[in-house]
């Protein structure tokens, strides 16, 4: 690629080596919003971003990418301006591009080994994915060339990430997919758990628009396992039954007082301020939020991150994310616990909760807390942490929302006969195609892995259509 | 397509709606699949408009073959006032269901049936169960005063035997459903199983009643909630020394081991809002196709 404007070679390589920064809306006014946060590439910005990229022959990105997208040949194309190739590039392997370059952790993944990295800053490959998306969506979504219908159904349960990519890959080699859905629409985390101000609902529902134009139909209200069993599914004429229900119960800390009112799972706290729009009530959403001034938010993964910073919007004075390690230990994205920072979210490590107390309604009003330290780590690479004895603080506090994780939904699995499950009641599948212990019932997301990504969950549900299709191609019919 | 004569009903129409008395209404709704899954005790999720809450309603009645679903309500809140307020043909936007454990239905015996107020309507088919299963059933129905019974013949129907009372003895039997059982345990009537349903603080004193007598007691539990299917944890009761999330692994639970106090101040939690909501929006001008 030539650039318009002769460089000298040092500040060429200084531009190779810093990428091009994306606007976000200010912290201050974004802190009382719920607008998105991240505002995107321009076309300008994108295209000189695009321009950093070396275009490797044997490219290490793609090997970060667990879905496989073929990354310097979609960045190759928004270098020309071809953005519809860009795009259609992308969705050959990815089904949810918008939504993965807003949500998806590259910087763990192809950021990671982009070879840019090693000097300097890697591709903002997700910021190009996510412009790519936006590009093709504002000038209306075109539906791909979709296989003859082979009449075959499937079941797909779940529209989360890992269901919507099993329905979308199966839907394009002429399957005649359903997706049962338990909640009323479609999305699950990407809708329930992730906030508008990270992932505009709009932009899951075209993605799911789009997915429902290659055939796909998405029944919602259904709760398999209480609606119709897996085996009626089978009855019902699906020759192949999906399991994307997803790490949906939350985890409690089990300590006293955790009942009190305005202490909230992150799950409650998230389903009532996204799924449904808390924030608008009481005129353009009936079901209330209750946030006080003074909210704690235990945990430092994503959910927490995103439970404080909806908290702030709902009108917080101060919101505290009560951590149990120390901030490098955070499982959070680092982009994302900067951006939190920046609103005023307020960090206080090595701290957990062991009791809570309430006035004589049953309202929570104070925390006892204890300090800990970091140990050994152990075998998996995680330290180890321990009280600190006489450590006990006591903090006056309004609201919790305790964040501490999520275990897989447990109904198919109780309604299910001879389906084998893990004793935390994820669903036993083979590593290589994610069939179950049932024959023509294949899982993935997080249901199968645990609490995972978003495109991890979309990557086990690739593997899985894959097997679903290898599966149903050599039936006799 | 020629009219077959028969109307092409959708998911979630509604389809009868019935004042039974000055403050509770009953709707049947069409929802055929939920209509043949249905089993006493078990609820489903309402989200009447786009904006709606998600609320949960108990199973009232069901008929298979017609594939309708009945609830009886009453009008207290926002959300049951916007249900009251649908238009029979209309759409209820989101009807899940069904929801929650069934009732654990088998022949113990005598089975007693205590119900307070709307707790009658989710009595009903627990009674009908009872009685199809072959005990000897044994129902005490209460209310504030008479005009407030719902279902009498229908509880009749299913009942060996049968007990009214009322708070301000309208019916001639003033008094509390506590104390018709109360008399029952004196006489030494030979009880095997009580169902307890109504408000908290009566499924309290029930509780408290049979405890000292290691009557099996069940209650079902009426917390608030919102997706009705495990993710939220809004429904959350202590039940002994555990956790437990009545929408999945409830709603009956055994009395003597649910914590009524903890129940009672978690239904109060959105008071403030409730009222505010109340106050602030008129439920009749709610719209089916607004956006925001």
């Amino acid at each position: 690629m030539s650039m318009s404007r002769p460089l000298n070679e040092q500040s060429k390589v200084q531009n190779r080596l810093k990428a091009v920064e994306v606007a976000k809306q200010d912290p201050a006014a974004r802190s009382k919003n719920f607008k998105e946060v991240v505002l995107g590439y321009t076309e300008e910005q994108a295209l000189a971003e695009a321009s950093r990229c070396l275009g490797c022959p044997k490219p290490k990105c793609v090997e970060g990418c667990p879905v496989g997208v073929e990354i310097p040949a979609f960045i190759g194309l928004i270098k020309q301006k071809k953005y519809d190739q860009a795009i259609a590039k992308i969705k050959e392997r990815n089904s949810l591009p918008a939504i993965c370059g807003r949500v998806c952790p590259q910087e763990e993944q192809c950021q990671k080994k982009c070879v840019l990295g090693l000097k300097g800053e890697p591709v903002s490959i997700g910021r190009l994915e996510r412009f790519a998306a936006d590009m093709e969506r504002e000038k209306g979504i075109q539906v791909p060339h979709v296989t003859a219908s082979n009449g075959k159904k499937v079941a797909v349960v779940g529209a989360g990430p890992a269901g919507l990519t099993v329905a979308a890959d199966l839907a394009k080699l002429g399957y005649k997919v359903t997706i049962f859905e338990a909640l009323h629409c479609g999305g699950g985390v990407l809708v329930y758990g992730i906030p508008e101000f990270r992932l505009p609902k709009s932009i899951v529902q075209a993605e799911i628009d789009y997915i429902e134009k290659l055939g796909v139909e998405l029944y919602p209200d259904a709760l398999i396992g209480r609606l119709f069993t897996v085996d009626e599914l089978f009855q019902k004429g699906f020759k192949a039954v999906f399991i994307g229900t997803g790490a949906g119960l939350p985890k409690f800390l089990n300590v006293p007082g955790e009942n009190l009112n305005s202490v909230y799972s992150a799950n409650e706290f998230l389903i009532r301020a996204n799924l449904m729009k808390a924030y608008h009530f009481p005129h353009n959403s009936k079901t209330p939020i209750r946030v006080g001034k003074k909210v704690v938010v235990i945990g430092g993964g994503n959910v927490a991150l995103d439970s404080a910073r909806c908290a702030l919007r709902l009108g917080a004075e101060t919101v505290t994310i009560i951590y149990r390690r120390s901030r490098n230990e955070m499982p959070a994205r680092q982009e994302e616990i900067e951006n939190a920072e920046e609103e005023g979210i307020k960090f206080q490590w090595l701290t957990t909760p062991i009791a809570f107390y309430g006035d004589e309604q049953g309202n929570v009003k104070t925390m006892k807390t204890m300090s800990m330290r970091l140990c050994d780590e152990d075998d998996s690479g995680k330290h180890r942490v321990s009280t600190i004895e006489g450590s006990e603080a006591t903090t006056d506090i309004d609201t919790v929302v305790v964040a501490i994780g999520r275990t897989p939904n447990p109904i198919i699995q109780g309604t299910t006969p001879g389906l084998k499950t893990q004793p935390h009641s994820g669903i036993i599948a083979s590593d290589q195609s994610f069939k179950t212990s049932l024959d023509g019932v294949y899982v993935g997301g997080d249901i199968a892995t645990g609490e995972a990504t978003v495109i991890s969950a979309m990557g086990t549900g690739k593997t899985a259509a894959a097997s679903i299709h290898k599966m149903l191609s050599s039936q006799k019919e | 397509m020629p009219n077959s004569g028969k109307h092409e009903l959708k998911h979630g129409t509604l389809v009868e709606k019935t004042q039974l008395n000055s403050v509770t209404k009953k709707v049947t709704v069409y929802a055929p699949d939920i209509a043949v899954k249905a089993k006493a005790g078990q609820f489903v999720i309402f989200k009447v408009h786009r904006d709606s809450e998600r609320i949960p309603l108990t199973l009232s009645s069901w008929d298979a073959e017609k594939g309708t679903i009945s609830h009886i309500f009453q009008e207290v809140g926002y959300s049951t006032i916007e249900l009251g307020h649908m238009q029979v043909g209309k759409r209820i936007l989101n009807v899940a269901g069904p929801l929650g454990n069934p009732s654990e239905i088998k022949n113990y015996g005598t089975g007693v049936v205590v119900c307070g107020g709307l707790g009658t309507a989710v009595a009903y088919p627990v009674a009908k169960a009872l009685k199809e299963a072959g005990n000897r059933v044994i129902s005490i129905v209460g209310a504030r005063n008479k005009e407030l019974f719902i279902l009498e013949n229908e509880m009749k129907a299913v009942s060996d035997e049968i007990y009214f009372t009322t708070d301000d003895g309208s019916n001639g039997n003033k008094g509390f459903v506590s104390d018709v059982l109360k008399g029952l345990i004196a006489k030494n009537v030979k009880i095997d199983i009580v169902f307890a349903i109504g408000p908290p603080i009566m499924m309290s004193v029930i509780a408290d009643l049979t405890r000292p007598y290691a009557i099996k007691t069940i209650a079902s539990l009426n917390p608030i909630m919102v997706d009705g299917m495990g993710m939220c944890g809004a429904c959350r009761v202590s039940i002994g020394e555990k956790t437990k999330f009545a929408c999945v692994d409830g709603p009956e639970f055994d009395a003597h081991q649910v914590n009524f106090k903890e129940l009672m101040q978690r239904l109060k939690s959105y008071c403030t809002e409730e009222k505010h909501i109340t106050t602030t929006v008129k439920p009749g001008e709610a719209c089916q196709c607004h956006g925001h």
